[in-house]
């Protein structure tokens, strides 16, 4: 097939940038977005132009790099993907297709499509963990018996994979499930009992600090999500703050 | 003294690693707070071993490309982790998984590595547990495991089809712990571009900063290297885009000798590939080999009607099927090791039995193992009588509990539906067991300089077995490392601030630069990919699956070619002094254009079959193993450690002999 592209183009943080126009063709249906991309970079290369600059690693769906905002929808018109899991067939022969950054002002741009994450690390340094030593005397892993059930759905908030598209997604531009998958995951499970209090105070905390907005229950974020944290991680965390809050 | 000094400490097996713990030389408190430690990479073993120095008490400095430690490419990692828990009671013990790791690796790993791996290996799981990581448990509450390729028990821990991610983020939390309190300073988006040696010992690197270009000094007591295996010397690979043997093909030209290159995984369980665009391969799980069966057609014209999409699999009738791995391996039947599995596939292709288009793919079936689940289901549910489509139904929502995110990734990459039909899987390279030639210590041949991790060579053999990966990355991250590097680093407590400013890394950086330089400045006519893409064909059909003399000898003469109009034409848009990912990626496979002459260097000396090494003129000729590949003991039990000297041909071979006390040498039969 063959597209018309409609790409973010920005030479840094401070450049303006703007939206510039390429054409691809003999496009097969069993591409992925991104060899789609690699393709218009070989022939932009060739024809000695700048490549489009693009997060991505492991091309399956798991490192959580890529974040392209793709016909206004972060990681395209496909669900439960990331980007680099979006095949070619989703489009047709003669589309023109508009690609962006993810766009928050806790992403801000660095180069084309590329966006500065680092708020989401931060948030984590603040109580994304259980501390405990690495010491080889730990107790035995089966002496806390733990639910199947409670393990399962920490498991579900745990397959976060940290790429963004809730906050790209998000008109308030929220980073809550985000955080609110994090702060569940520990919450479930007896190991994060002891510092629970602080950690979601600080985590919150944190997630303000770097200017992500408040959530109003749209819930863009669940269902654009490629790994579909649901809501509920959302509603558990805003539970575990109030808590804290009161418990001081 | 050879140079080669393993430094196994002397002892009975099982004694050495705890014996050896009590006698080495620890450091004070107070003195940790003056030694700096470097890790570059933080994967698995990288970010385990950041996180256990700093909680000591070290300032660590830790590297990555990606922009955040969470992304490196440990996160891919599906099926599980092994440990010699034997809460299954099935009569798993730390001498049973060393045994087998050793057996898998087909005798060529070092024993006292492999003990010491098996020892730990149960406090991983105990330490991920008390971390948060939610792996499966069962209605009782405890931990749940399954089987891997190559073993007779069930010992791997998993978290869904996601076991890698979990345990990478688990190592994550565990460094945002000491990245809060300061004693690791994080270095996302940097690439190490040399390590810099001062009177011999490793004393810092040169790393550029991916987003401004810039080129750093970076000062350290010790240099770890953590950055993962080179698997992406084949272009086409499972690993990640982004996988590089830069760090390690860096420390080697500094004096880091490189051990058996040749030893590559070549996974069985992989996508097939669709066409020339492709940029990756994708894995799935060998988890999946639990309860799908792998087959081919018994007859050509049923594999050409399939072909010609005349055809559908789920027509072809039980009998006219050939389930070769269970007929060619009754013993171990669809989880014989990845390499037996992946040259049987091969074998089946190469007649003229491979199922899709390009004649590389053979079935891996779900449909038996639907049909158990849903008769186990249904008898639990007490229903009598079920339809077929009932026990289909509750089969594959058991199938789908299990594998649900692997099902999914498959379809959404092949576009077939595998409930109902079954996928179509080929060979593809996934992991390298060779590697930086370290010893006990985990330290290189250079002072100083440790190497962990699939980057280091050591206890996989000439064949890893599945779920070792993770548990031997966390071990050396975790539980190994913190120990040994202390033994060195007591010696260091009067040394103090190393500077950055000496002749060396002057000379370091100058070098690094004007690498750069060439390539910005070189404006050739072609991409970057055009020359990998070179490269990995070249690596593929000469030092892939199967090898044999002639081949290899032509592999590096052409990559020796290729190498050569590389630096000629190899054209890198962009400046120097911004984000530029042409420039890293040339930096990357110019690297890789050495290491792959070197690989096949090794195939071409390694006159021998071994694990993952599979030379043509080395097979059983008759009795039941005919066709099998033949090791050769006499003649091949070392590791084959190479020495830098320029070019990749001239490097020079160092051996060390490998003694198995405690095991008795054999050929691996999966019969």
């Amino acid at each position: 097939m063959n597209l018309t592209l409609k790409i973010w183009r920005q030479q840094g943080p401070q450049d303006k940038g703007k939206m510039v126009d390429y054409k691809v063709s003999d496009i097969s249906e069993h591409m992925s977005f991104l060899e789609m991309m690699d393709v218009l970079n070989e022939q932009l290369i060739n024809k000695g132009e700048e490549p489009v600059a693009f997060d991505h690693d492991c091309r399956e769906g798991i490192c959580g790099m890529c974040s392209m905002y793709i016909n206004g929808e972060a990681h395209g018109p496909d669900r439960g993907v990331t980007t680099c899991q979006l095949h070619m067939r989703m489009f047709k022969d003669g589309d023109t297709i508009t690609i962006e950054p993810f766009r928050a002002k806790a992403f801000p741009v660095i180069k084309d499509l590329v966006v500065d994450r680092s708020s989401f690390d931060r948030i984590q340094h603040a109580g994304g963990f259980i501390s405990v030593n690495t010491s080889g005397n730990t107790q035995d892993a089966n002496a806390i018996l733990i639910d199947k059930h409670d393990a399962d759905t920490a498991m579900d908030a745990a397959t976060c994979i940290g790429c963004g598209a809730c906050v790209a997604s998000c008109k308030n531009s929220s980073a809550m499930l985000f955080v609110g998958a994090k702060v569940s995951q520990y919450a479930l499970l007896p190991q994060g009992q002891v510092e629970a209090v602080d950690r979601v105070k600080n985590m919150v905390a944190q997630m303000d600090l770097e200017g992500f907005g408040n959530c109003t229950n749209t819930g863009a974020c669940e269902v654009e999500c490629p790994k579909g944290i649901s809501l509920e991680n959302i509603a558990r965390m805003n539970r575990e703050f109030l808590s804290a809050n009161i418990k001081g | 003294m050879s140079v080669l000094d393993s430094k196994v400490p002397k002892g009975p097996l099982k004694d050495k690693w705890t014996d050896y713990k009590n006698h080495i030389d620890l450091v004070n408190p107070a003195n940790k707070r003056n030694i700096d430690v470097i890790i570059v990479g933080t994967g698995l073993a990288g970010g385990s071993a950041a996180a256990t120095l700093a909680e000591l008490g070290y300032n660590v400095k830790a590297f990555c490309y990606q922009d955040s430690p969470r992304r490196a490419h440990s996160i891919a990692a599906q099926g599980g982790i092994n440990a010699a828990k034997n809460y299954q009671g099935d009569g798993d013990s730390t001498y049973r998984l060393f045994y087998d790791t050793i057996k898998g690796g087909d005798y060529r790993s070092r024993e006292a590595n492999v003990y010491r791996l098996a020892e730990v290996s149960a406090n991983i799981i105990d330490q991920c547990v008390a971390q948060g990581v939610p792996f499966a448990r069962d209605y009782g509450g405890q931990l749940d495991n399954r089987s891997f390729g190559g073993v007779l028990v069930s010992r791997t821990f998993y978290a869904k089809g996601q076991t890698g991610q979990q345990l990478l983020l688990g190592a994550y939390s565990a460094m945002n712990r000491q990245i809060a309190r300061g004693k690791i300073e994080m270095f996302n988006r940097h690439e190490m571009l040399d390590v810099v040696k001062v009177d011999g010992k490793a004393r810092g690197i040169i790393a550029r900063n991916l987003v401004t270009g810039e080129i750093e000094r970076h000062s350290a007591h010790a240099v770890v290297i953590a950055s993962g295996g080179y698997g992406n010397v084949y272009f086409l690979s499972t690993n990640a885009m982004g996988s590089n043997a830069t760090a390690a093909w860096k420390i080697h030209k500094k004096g880091a000798f490189f051990a058996n290159p040749c030893y590559t995984q070549i996974h069985p369980t992989c996508i097939p590939r669709s066409g020339d665009y492709q940029s990756k391969l994708t894995l799935m799980s060998e988890s999946l080999r639990n309860d799908g069966r792998i087959w081919v057609p018994k007859k050509m014209e049923d594999v050409l009607a399939i072909r010609e999409g005349k055809l559908q699999p789920t027509q072809i009738k039980e009998e006219d099927r050939d389930y070769y791995l269970e007929r060619r391996y009754p013993a171990f039947g669809n989880l014989v090791p990845r390499d037996v599995a992946s040259r049987a596939a091969k074998e089946r292709c190469d007649a003229g039995y491979g199922v899709n288009a390009t004649g590389e793919a053979v079935y891996l079936d779900f449909k038996s193992a639907i049909e158990r689940y849903g008769n186990e289901q249904a008898k639990l549910q007490g229903l009598n009588n079920p339809s077929k489509e009932k026990i289909t139904e509750l089969g594959a929502a058991i199938v789908k509990a299990k594998y649900g995110n692997l099902f999914q990734m498959y379809e959404k990459i092949v576009d077939q539906d595998p409930y109902k039909t079954p996928m179509m899987i080929y060979p593809a390279t996934h992991y390298t067991m060779g590697g930086v030639w370290v010893d006990y210590n985990l330290m290189t041949t250079v002072e100083g300089l440790y190497c962990i991790g699939e980057a280091n060579f050591s206890d996989h053999g000439a064949n890893r077995l599945g779920a070792s990966a993770l548990m031997q990355g966390l071990a050396d991250g975790y539980f190994v490392l913190p120990y040994t590097i202390g033994d060195y680093l007591s010696k260091e407590i009067r040394t103090g601030k190393i500077p950055t400013d000496s002749p060396e890394f002057e000379e370091a950086e100058k070098e690094v630069t004007e690498k750069i330089n060439f390539f910005i400045n070189n404006k050739g006519s072609h991409s970057v990919d055009y020359f990998h893409k070179k490269l990995g064909k070249i690596m593929w059909d000469k030092c892939g699956m199967s090898r044999n003399a002639a081949d290899l000898k032509e592999a590096m003469a052409e990559i020796k070619a290729v190498r050569e109009e590389f630096y000629k034409e190899v054209n890198v848009p962009g400046a120097a002094n911004e984000m530029n990912p042409e420039l890293e990626k040339a930096g990357r496979v110019a690297d890789f254009l050495e290491l792959g002459e070197l690989f096949a260097k090794d195939a071409l000396m390694r006159e021998e079959s071994c694990g993952g090494h599979f030379r043509e003129e080395s097979v059983e000729l008759d009795g039941e193993q005919k066709g099998e590949a033949k090791r050769n003991d006499d003649d091949f039990a070392y590791v084959a450690a190479w020495e830098y000297k320029g070019e990749p041909a001239d490097a020079v071979l160092h051996k060390e002999q490998l003694e198995f006390k405690d095991i008795e040498l054999k050929q691996r039969s999966y019969k």
